[in-house]
């Protein structure tokens, strides 16, 4: 029971911080066409902004400020970056956001080398929440969870409840229309790729010090925010928000379970020896290839689903 | 194809074959062992770049699991060479790429049956997702992949066409050289099959092909496969070359080469592909070794690519055609030298400012003493910084102001052409 509850737990706050992620990513791409390759690059960014801004100011600026230059950051990007390579098409825009990664990268490696950053936990939050089933519930990662439902909370309202959001979903569609309607689209492209930033900067400030903040970070990070987005469906926030927490789930339960396929089999009579590749891949428990289940997960929804959970659109 | 198109290719061909001999040691009687190994990487990295622009530059496809068929070849081979070396696999190490080959076509129908179902961003994810799946299950499985530590081969078999044993570099560098040229001319064969210009139709106009009658799915898949194949081919010269495969091999970071190789070389002219794995293996072999952070270097000359000429280098000394054959090209001269002093000026800023910083968080910690240009620098004091700061700042409003001049030059030289041309 305790490892269900703690599981439970801890998949929810992954799956809310990968939202917070993925959930900017699908935004810009629904938007704009481009995936932003470089979008956990700008997740470790904010780690990085935040760690800086905690050791001279304090954690709690850190919260506004971070997320604030990785918004300004994303905003740099899209209107001398991105706008700059749109007539190359599309393949030019990964690109350049894929070149951005390197940049990135190397620039954190740079400015503040290759070992793990002391970015710690504030000392008000540094303490056991609750205790359930013998099971310390830090409250930090409460503070993670309200963070991230705040969020996911204000960008429903903005786009359901807000001039802006209905002008924004509009672009969505038919930007061509919305031009013609006298919106300024390539304003609205980048007010969409900056709040995209903004909130991946937001999940770097919550996220650098739940895991840690090292230079690896965005490379370990990316592609299962690529899965969410690909397993949820391209363009779809709602399947973005139910592929986050299954992924965050399936990681959070893959730690815990030490049976395999052979285990399984064992009560039909059919006993099985690690002694060449399949027996190998049949007892290998699931404790040891968690990282390869969500991977596993999106080729098995594109085989049977290739437009993802709630895709709506093919590109 | 006529017989001039192939020219370039018999002297690149011949000089590749002729380059070793140049940094022979005749005192002690044997080859430049750098150099040796330096061109075998360039031969494996060709055929890496030239496979991905099947994908890239003829189907407008971006894949970044490019590395996962060029690995799987290469494992697949180290368990080919390891079978045949115990006689249970007769086959002569000359003809070891092309199992590679069929193994990396194997994989590539597996997972292209998936991802050439979406095109363009989409299908840009699911091979970002299945590089990482393979990736991933290279380090977990050891029967075949060998975990962390990787598989190990023995390339000398005595199973040999020629009666070569192997034992030295130089040898493995012809088998190379033999193979690259082959996989190239069948690559280059390829383009002008009605594949090969299907591809290139739906890349362009993917509706338009679709109502012409042809399926774009099955024209991607088959081109997916192709690539697949001639990849693993790079992956069997590789495994032949260092006689050890590991995760290195199918990782996401030598997909990115792959990609940068086609793209800085060039992706909308065959031999493009070819440049770009010269140039940047030179760049990973020498710059690597005076300087940290030459990834950020190549970044920037990606980005730069990306940005200001999309069509690679190739592109780039392709724009000049026109301008060579009007006999127009030394009015340019003048323009290009007057680019040349704020080029290097924001260039040498640019590499200061890097190293200086770099330095600061990385060469220090490894007790070096920075030496830039030639000359030690004192990291300390805020001279080398002002210097590098200004250097970049006035170099790059300087080069501003004459790539603007060179434009106009440029504009007035073509519209000229077509005036000309009536």
């Amino acid at each position: 029971m305790q490892v269900v509850v703690g599981s439970l737990l801890n998949g929810l706050v992954y799956g809310m911080l990968l939202f917070m992620l993925a959930s900017g990513l699908t935004l810009i791409f629904s938007m704009m066409g481009v995936l932003n390759f470089a979008h956990a690059s700008i997740y470790m960014l904010g780690a990085y902004f935040a760690f800086e801004t905690s050791r001279w100011i304090g954690f709690w600026p850190a919260l506004v400020v971070a997320p604030a230059l990785c918004g300004l950051l994303g905003a740099a990007i899209e209107v001398w970056g991105l706008r700059r390579v749109h007539q190359n098409g599309h393949i030019a825009e990964l690109l350049f956001t894929f070149g951005l990664v390197f940049i990135i990268g190397r620039s954190v490696q740079m400015a503040w080398g290759m070992l793990p950053e002391p970015y710690r936990v504030p000392a008000l939050l540094d303490f056991p929440l609750f205790t359930l089933y013998g099971l310390q519930f830090p409250a930090y990662r409460a503070f993670m969870l309200l963070i991230s439902a705040g969020m996911l909370g204000a960008i429903w309202l903005l786009l359901k409840r807000t001039r802006i959001g209905l002008v924004i979903q509009a672009a969505l569609t038919h930007p061509g229309m919305a031009a013609a309607l006298g919106h300024n689209v390539p304003l609205v492209f980048t007010i969409v790729f900056s709040g995209g930033c903004l909130l991946a900067g937001l999940a770097g400030v919550i996220g650098g010090n739940y895991q840690s903040t090292e230079p690896g970070m965005a490379d370990s990070m990316g592609p299962i925010v690529f899965v969410v987005v690909v397993f949820g469906g391209l363009g779809s926030l709602a399947g973005c928000f139910v592929a986050s927490l299954i992924m965050g789930m399936v990681s959070t339960f893959a730690v815990v379970i030490d049976t395999s396929i052979a285990d399984l089999l064992r009560p039909l009579g059919v006993a099985l020896h690690g002694d060449d590749l399949l027996g190998e891949i049949l007892t290998v428990p699931v404790a040891r290839i968690g990282p390869l289940l969500p991977l596993l997960m999106m080729v098995l929804i594109l085989l049977f689903r290739p437009r993802g959970l709630m895709g709506t659109r093919d590109t | 194809m006529t017989r001039r198109d192939w020219l370039p290719w018999l002297l690149l061909a011949a000089a590749a074959a002729l380059l070793p001999w140049l940094f022979y040691d005749w005192g002690h009687h044997r080859h430049d062992g750098f150099v040796v190994s330096m061109l075998s990487q360039m031969g494996m990295m060709t055929i890496l770049a030239l496979s991905y622009n099947m994908l890239l530059g003829q189907a407008g496809l971006f894949s970044l699991c490019h590395a996962t068929f060029f690995g799987f070849g290469g494992y697949a081979t180290v368990h080919f060479i390891n079978a045949a070396a115990d006689d249970t696999l007769p086959v002569p190490m000359e003809l070891m790429p092309v199992l590679a080959g069929l193994a990396g076509l194997a994989l590539a129908i597996v997972f292209g049956a998936m991802a050439t179902k979406q095109r363009a961003t989409a299908f840009a994810m699911i091979t970002l997702g299945i590089g990482e799946l393979v990736a991933t299950a290279a380090l977990m499985f050891h029967h075949f992949f060998g975990g962390e530590g990787g598989v190990t081969t023995n390339r000398m078999i005595d199973r040999s066409l020629f009666g070569l044993s192997y034992a030295s570099g130089i040898q493995v560098y012809y088998l190379i050289l033999a193979w690259t040229l082959i996989a190239a001319v069948l690559m280059r064969l390829q383009t002008m099959t009605p594949l090969g210009r299907m591809a290139n139709a739906c890349r362009d106009n993917f509706e338009r092909a679709q109502f012409m009658g042809y399926d774009p799915r099955i024209v991607r898949f088959l081109q997916f496969s192709l690539a697949g194949f001639f990849a693993g081919i790079g992956g069997g010269l590789y495994a032949i070359t260092y006689e050890i495969v590991t995760f290195d091999a199918v990782a996401s970071p030598l997909s990115a080469n792959a990609l940068l190789m086609a793209y800085i070389g060039g992706n909308m002219v065959f031999a493009g592909p070819v440049l770009g794995a010269v140039l940047i293996t030179l760049l990973q072999s020498g710059v690597s070794l005076m300087s940290n952070s030459w990834l950020i270097y190549v970044g920037v000359l990606f980005i730069a690519m990306v940005t200001f000429a999309p069509g690679g280098l190739a592109g780039l000394i392709m724009a000049h055609g026109p301008i060579f054959r009007a006999g127009r090209l030394p009015r340019l001269f003048v323009p290009y030298l007057r680019l040349l002093p704020p080029g290097i000026a924001a260039i040498g800023g640019f590499v200061g400012l890097v190293e200086l910083i770099s330095f600061l968080t990385i060469g220090e910690a490894q007790g070096r003493h920075l030496v830039l240009f030639g000359s030690p620098v004192d990291v300390a004091s805020a001279t080398p910084w002002t210097i590098a700061a200004a250097m970049l700042l006035l170099g790059g409003a300087w080069l501003r102001h004459e790539s603007r001049v060179f434009a106009r030059v440029w504009q007035s030289l073509t519209s000229d052409l077509i005036e000309a041309r009536g």
